[in-house]
């Protein structure tokens, strides 16, 4: 691809995205702008991971993606018995991912060791 | 500083430490750092969630509810990952990710509980004074549908990965059409639910939610398993992204993207790996064509014993070895570490070429070697490691057919044999090295190709060296089982 069709491309995929932005619910454009900027940081981040740790990589991120207990922490005890109970579940299942996930990769980058 | 405005501090400090986990993976050396980072990263949101929940109007009984949830989840999950095998870890891997489906999906459901189903509740009169309820609306079932998605899916997988159900991708008629059929459903029943939330609109999407993840996942062969664990990886990101926009959470929202975006980023590299578009990966089972080439000339092979591999190892100056997945699949991996040291003491150079899709997750050769205390500087990717074959004596393929297997090749310019193949479509765990070899000749028996192999072909063999042996399929012997 030229880079005069690449910056084409660009700028019509530029365009779009403002006007996504700027038609969508004003209270959703603080929470987007996070979103993709964390996106963007992701991309480059990962990127850099050693391909010999992408195993770890994995167990890693679903730990972190345990985050999801945060959620389900807020939830509990406020409202009717129903949502509690509902979040005590996903709070529980969270918490594997959470500790399982940590503990796991830990233990496997215990593992490699340099000759 | 009120308890909110220090939650929201907390959690910004939370998503840098997570991204500095990620950043550690970068090099071995701060690798384990990383790790601890995360840990403290999430250390510092569970506290500050913690004293969140206590500042707000939680009960008492909420309180212990919370702190009970929390140890169990814990303990199972301590348990787990202290007794998992390391070639179980992508079973363990697909059904962590289930866990975050289920999550998002459970925290979807609490969410219309307390908005949607309660239209006059303290919360859904807040949402509507903003004029978000429409939003909340959609959040709701977005979050509900990736979520339920990513909870079967990734069932499905722990169950094929497993072997508790058969690994062979399902075929019903129109398969893709089923697919996207649902997708257009659901976008319909977006719409609906915005304008009216009904009970039975979300009971409807979860469960076609979960039939769409069960039969996306189900249709996808057992060999393409890598790919989907790690698309799994990012939707359970995505996930925990769409809880965040559901809550209004900007730590879940930054940490469900930099999960999702690397699962999308893991499951490109392996589709670029085996030769295939992710299209046709998720498509599922697309045609596989076995190569017919036999009529190619791979040049003589000469069979081989035991010890006369072993001469030439130690005859050898530089000895490549490259494993696959019935290397573990045979726990051969600790007698190829002991060969690996014993020739290292003898002088000879011995590394290791990890074919991207060698094991069953992306890195999973990796941590195998690793295991076996094979040290890592020595075990090298396939681009870093696939110019070396031309001055390499001997290689040695260990029940690896598959990422060797030439017709894999299609580029010609595949000057870099043992390697540059994909698998275009085989399954990973392939014929002849599921079985577990005799314990005495394990290592050579398993294909002891050095010159002319029909991957190695042509770069195997150094002029004037003294290799000769076995490149064909007839070449070892028939592994026993």
């Amino acid at each position: 691809m030229t880079a005069k069709r690449k910056f084409g491309g660009v700028a019509v995929a530029a365009l779009a995205l403002f006007l996504a932005a700027g038609f969508a619910p004003a209270a959703l454009l603080p929470h987007v702008t996070v979103f993709v900027l964390a996106i963007v940081i992701g991309y480059y981040v990962i990127g850099q991971v050693h391909h010999a740790l992408h195993t770890p990589l994995m167990s890693v991120t679903n730990a972190i993606s345990g985050i999801i207990v945060v959620g389900a922490l807020l939830q509990i005890g406020h409202a009717s018995t129903a949502i509690t109970v509902l979040s005590a579940v996903a709070v529980l299942l969270a918490s594997i991912n959470v500790f399982g996930g940590f503990a796991v990769t830990r233990r496997m980058l215990a593992m490699f060791n340099r000759s | 500083m009120t308890a909110t405005i220090a939650a929201q501090a907390a959690y910004l400090v939370a998503a840098l430490l997570f991204i500095l986990a990620l950043a550690g993976l970068s090099k071995h050396e701060s690798a384990r750092l990383g790790n601890a980072f995360g840990m403290l990263g999430m250390a510092v949101a569970l506290v500050a969630t913690v004293v969140l929940a206590i500042d707000g109007d939680i009960s008492t009984a909420g309180l212990g509810l919370m702190a009970v949830a929390m140890l169990i989840g814990a303990l199972i999950g301590l348990r787990r990952a202290r007794g998992v095998e390391m070639t179980g870890m992508p079973e363990l891997i697909a059904l962590l990710h289930s866990f975050v489906g289920l999550a998002a999906v459970l925290v979807s459901w609490n969410g219309f509980l307390d908005v949607e189903h309660d239209p006059e509740g303290h919360e859904a009169r807040s949402l509507d004074a903003l004029g978000t309820l429409g939003i909340h609306h959609a959040e709701v079932f977005i979050g509900l549908f990736i979520g339920a998605v990513t909870f079967t899916g990734s069932i499905v997988a722990y169950l094929k990965l497993s072997a508790k159900i058969s690994s062979k991708p399902l075929t019903l008629p129109g398969k893709n059409a089923l697919n996207l059929g649902a997708l257009a459903l659901f976008l319909a029943l977006t719409v609906w639910f915005v304008i009216t939330p009904e009970l039975w609109l979300l009971i409807t999407v979860t469960v076609l939610a979960l039939a769409l993840g069960w039969h996306l996942v189900a249709s996808i062969g057992g060999g393409d398993m890598p790919v989907v664990v790690s698309m799994l990886n990012s939707y359970s990101g995505w996930a925990a992204a769409a809880s965040g926009f559901l809550l209004g959470n900007d730590l879940l929202i930054v940490t469900g993207a930099l999960v999702g975006s690397s699962g999308a980023y893991l499951s490109y590299i392996m589709c670029k790996a085996m030769n295939r578009s992710f299209l046709s990966v998720i498509a599922g089972g697309f045609g596989i064509e076995a190569p017919s080439g036999s009529d190619v000339d791979y040049g003589e092979h000469q069979e081989i014993t035991a010890q006369a591999a072993a001469e030439l190892l130690t005859a050898a100056r530089s000895v490549v070895i490259t494993p696959g997945y019935g290397m573990a699949v045979a726990q051969a991996q600790y007698p190829v570490a002991e060969l690996t040291s014993k020739l290292r003491a003898k002088g000879v150079d011995v590394r290791f070429g990890i074919h991207p899709v060698a094991g069953r997750l992306p890195g999973h050769m990796n941590v195998l070697l690793a295991e076996a205390k094979v040290p890592y500087d020595i075990v090298l990717e396939m681009d870093e490691i696939n110019d070396d074959f031309a001055d390499t004596d001997v290689v040695l393929v260990i029940g690896a057919n598959d990422t060797v297997n030439p017709a894999g090749a299609e580029d010609p310019p595949a000057r870099s044999p043992a390697c540059r193949s994909s698998r275009s479509g085989r399954p990973t765990r392939s014929s002849s090295s599921n079985a577990r070899w005799p314990p005495a000749t394990r290592a050579c028996r398993t294909r002891c190709s050095s010159a002319r192999t029909p991957p190695c072909s042509s770069a195997t063999r150094r002029p004037g060296s003294r290799t000769s042996s076995a490149p064909s399929d007839r070449s070892c012997p028939r592994p026993s089982s």
